[in-house]
């Protein structure tokens, strides 16, 4: 398998010339930031290889992945400054969340929507992720509708003089609605401190690049705003990190909005209830696995020195136990109650808005033998 | 008490909500050095310079959805979309994301926004200069819907609107802008939202109203007085959430209903405030609750023969009244 690509080897400075041990100094990065960003993709890996277990288990209704961005994910993530800067993530951002600070629990409560589930209280579709608490803005289905909003946060920062930087993250496919042309052309006049992300992977659920963007390159796109456009192999984290670092300290300086465009793969369907199968060929998904994220930078890090026998041994146990304890902490979550069900539709109770007919009901969730559940579908996935 | 337009009275809200936070920013299409298309934000652009008034590009989407970002980044947008005809693109980043936010989040994220804008016939502006738009958003759970009718309702529901933490459509009836005058009080009085109005006692007939349809109403009342006629009339003034009490003590009273609004009358907002007044004071009505509305074409035509037959006026409600009286 190939480290780097070449083009992308140039952008993260991984020259396969200097020594194992200077893997990422270029970038400032230290050999326990390489294993944190390791472990981070790995991670989300593990939690999302854990949804679809579930699911075909029968415990959770519905998986959205994001299977194959994970590198991308991280690599952005780290270069901006958790609890200050703002993130307006899309369906896909389980790693982006858990760099951002949402903790495996977090993300497996929402598979669950349970009542403790923090991105919504069990209100919201799987995928949905949001954390007021970690600035990463609530995610809804519409696509493409967060990227004004984080213009909106980079509008608010620049006026309100914080230093925040905003970003959002989309794929290719949701890069085609009419909010991300309005929202970058208001960006760009006002230079506002703002990146777009585009994990693009190709596929809008089943429709081809070549059939969604004319041109087949969302940052060529970036010209006609007169921002930068920049094009990384979205399987390269460290050329990732290296781009976003680029545009966050662009952003920091008020020279404004960058689109960067991360060539990811999807290694899994578009969500639990789709067959990719049907519209992409066997040797098309063979020979994309070669584009895994995971693998790659596991083998650049061994390589490099870094991730050591003893490391990722101890990296492995502790995802394993995370994973576990996530998934047995969320069957065991009750249920929203509906006497919740009219809370928070407004600030404050409004007599008007009124309960139906059948009232606030009873709780129909029965969390009985959800442990024991729990047990089991770990023990499957080892 | 000073005597103001409703478009003085509008602009003297926004100017001193401005003075009091600096977080309240105003965001729209020719709102900056012009003072926007109707001059509602006259003299802002100077007084509080290019990042608290902000000219947007011809994207009402963009500034929705930015308000909202914004919103959440600690600012208190006042977006204003040029003609509430053209709201309908950022009716997605309206229903979709301002409206939800709080409750999908599980109040983890809220939209603190106002979103203004004029609407209404009756100043030759055909179909997309004349819309009423209030029931495409009274329907969604989660926005309010505003509609003063006084310049001194104006300025305190303003105020209240901009100060209230949930998202608050506030829609101003062009043809009011100069039109109508009245006496503000001064200071820093605030008009709360979800409070009705009873701008007219009576005890045979209620009609309720809002916006422009709140002056007609109370000048049926007048006509209808002639005939001997006593009408209650109630200004809604907020839509969303509706003041029912008033409403339904003020039916109780008189036994009859007739609900009046500019818009279509198929689906209108009306047409809720009716169905609630029918199941709800079903036992005391003395007559079906009636509803004198705009007329089910697609827009409000150009032609002056035409708009007139379009819109509802003074006589056509006192013909209603007249009418429902007689039940």
């Amino acid at each position: 398998m190939a480290v780097t690509e070449p083009s992308a080897k140039a952008k993260s400075g991984a020259d396969s010339d200097a020594s194992p041990a200077a893997l990422g100094a270029d970038l400032g990065l230290s050999g326990d930031e390489l294993l944190e960003m390791y472990r981070l993709v790995a991670l989300a890996r593990a939690v999302d290889e854990r949804m679809w277990i579930l699911n075909r288990a029968g415990r959770i209704p519905f998986v959205i992945s994001g299977q194959g961005h994970e590198g991308a994910q991280v690599g952005i993530t780290w270069a901006l400054e958790k609890g200050k800067d703002w993130i307006a993530p899309f369906y896909r951002s389980i790693a982006t969340c858990l760099t951002f600070g949402m903790s495996p629990r977090d993300i497996m409560t929402a598979q669950y929507a349970t009542a403790s589930d923090p991105s919504s209280g069990g209100r919201q579709m799987p995928g949905h992720y949001g954390s007021h608490e970690h600035n990463l803005v609530s995610v809804s289905s519409p696509v493409a509708t967060q990227l004004l909003h984080a213009v909106g946060l980079a509008l608010a920062a620049k006026i309100r003089k914080t230093g925040q930087v905003a970003l959002t993250i989309m794929g290719e496919g949701s890069s085609n609605q009419g909010d991300v042309h309005e929202g970058l052309n208001f960006a760009a006049i006002h230079k506002l401190p703002f990146i777009f992300i585009v994990e693009n992977n190709g596929y809008a659920i089943s429709v081809p690049l070549a059939r969604q963007v004319a041109g087949e390159s969302v940052a060529n796109r970036a010209e006609g705003y007169g921002i930068p456009g920049v094009t990384v192999d979205g399987s390269d984290v460290l050329a990732c990190y290296a781009a976003a670092r680029d545009a966050v300290a662009r952003a920091r300086a008020g020279d404004g909005p960058t689109l960067i465009e991360a060539k990811v793969t999807r290694l899994t369907g578009h969500s639990s209830d789709d067959q990719q199968t049907k519209y992409r060929s066997e040797e098309e998904l063979t020979s994309e696995k070669s584009l895994d994220p995971v693998p790659k930078f596991r083998q650049q890090l061994v390589d490099a020195g870094v991730l050591t026998p003893d490391a990722e041994e101890r990296i492995d146990a502790a995802i394993k136990e995370s994973v576990h304890d996530a998934t047995e902490y969320a069957e065991a979550q009750p249920d929203p109650h509906p006497s919740t069900a009219m809370k928070w539709v407004y600030a404050e109770d409004w007599p008007s808005e009124t309960p139906p007919p059948w009232g606030l009901g009873e709780a129909t969730g029965d969390p009985a033998g959800a442990a024991e559940a729990a047990e089991a579908i770990d023990e499957s996935a080892h | 008490m000073a005597l103001k337009t409703f478009i003085e009275a509008i602009r003297d809200g926004l100017r001193e909500e401005m003075t009091r936070d600096e977080n309240v920013i105003i965001l729209g299409e020719d709102v900056g050095k012009k003072g926007g298309v109707f001059l509602v934000t006259d003299g802002l652009w100077d007084e509080f310079g290019d990042d608290r008034v902000i000219d947007t590009p011809l994207t009402e989407s963009q500034i929705i959805g930015t308000s909202i970002g914004a919103a959440i980044g600690g600012l208190r947008p006042v977006a204003e979309i040029q003609f509430a005809d053209f709201i309908h693109p950022a009716f997605n980043q309206l229903v979709s994301e301002a409206a939800r936010l709080r409750y999908r989040s599980n109040n983890g994220y809220s939209a603190p926004m106002v979103v203004r804008a004029p609407y209404g016939g009756g100043v030759h502006g055909a179909l997309y200069h004349s819309q009423s738009v209030e029931a495409f958003y009274t329907h969604v759970p989660g926005l309010k819907v505003v509609i003063p009718s006084t310049p001194s309702d104006a300025k305190g529901l303003l105020r209240s609107c901009i100060r209230d933490d949930d998202p608050v459509l506030f829609f101003e009836h062009k043809k009011m802008y100069r039109s109508v005058r009245g006496n503000v009080p001064d200071g820093e009085y605030t008009v709360p939202l979800g409070k009705a109005q009873v701008t007219h006692p009576g005890t045979q007939v209620t009609v309720i109203a809002y916006g422009l349809m709140a002056h007609y109403a109370l000048e049926a009342a007048d006509r209808v007085a002639d005939d001997g006629i006593s009408v209650e009339v109630v200004d809604l003034r907020t839509l969303r959430p509706l003041d029912k009490e008033t409403v339904l003590d003020s039916v109780r009273k008189t036994g009859k209903c007739l609900v009046v609004y500019e818009d279509n009358r198929f689906g209108g907002y009306g047409a809720e405030v009716a169905a609630i007044v029918a199941e709800e004071a079903f036992d005391y009505l003395d007559g079906p609750v009636t509803r004198i509305a705009g007329p089910d074409v697609p827009g409000v035509p150009y032609n002056h023969v035409l708009e007139d037959w379009f819109m509802v006026n003074p006589e056509k409600i006192a013909d209603g009244i007249r009418k429902l009286a007689a039940y």
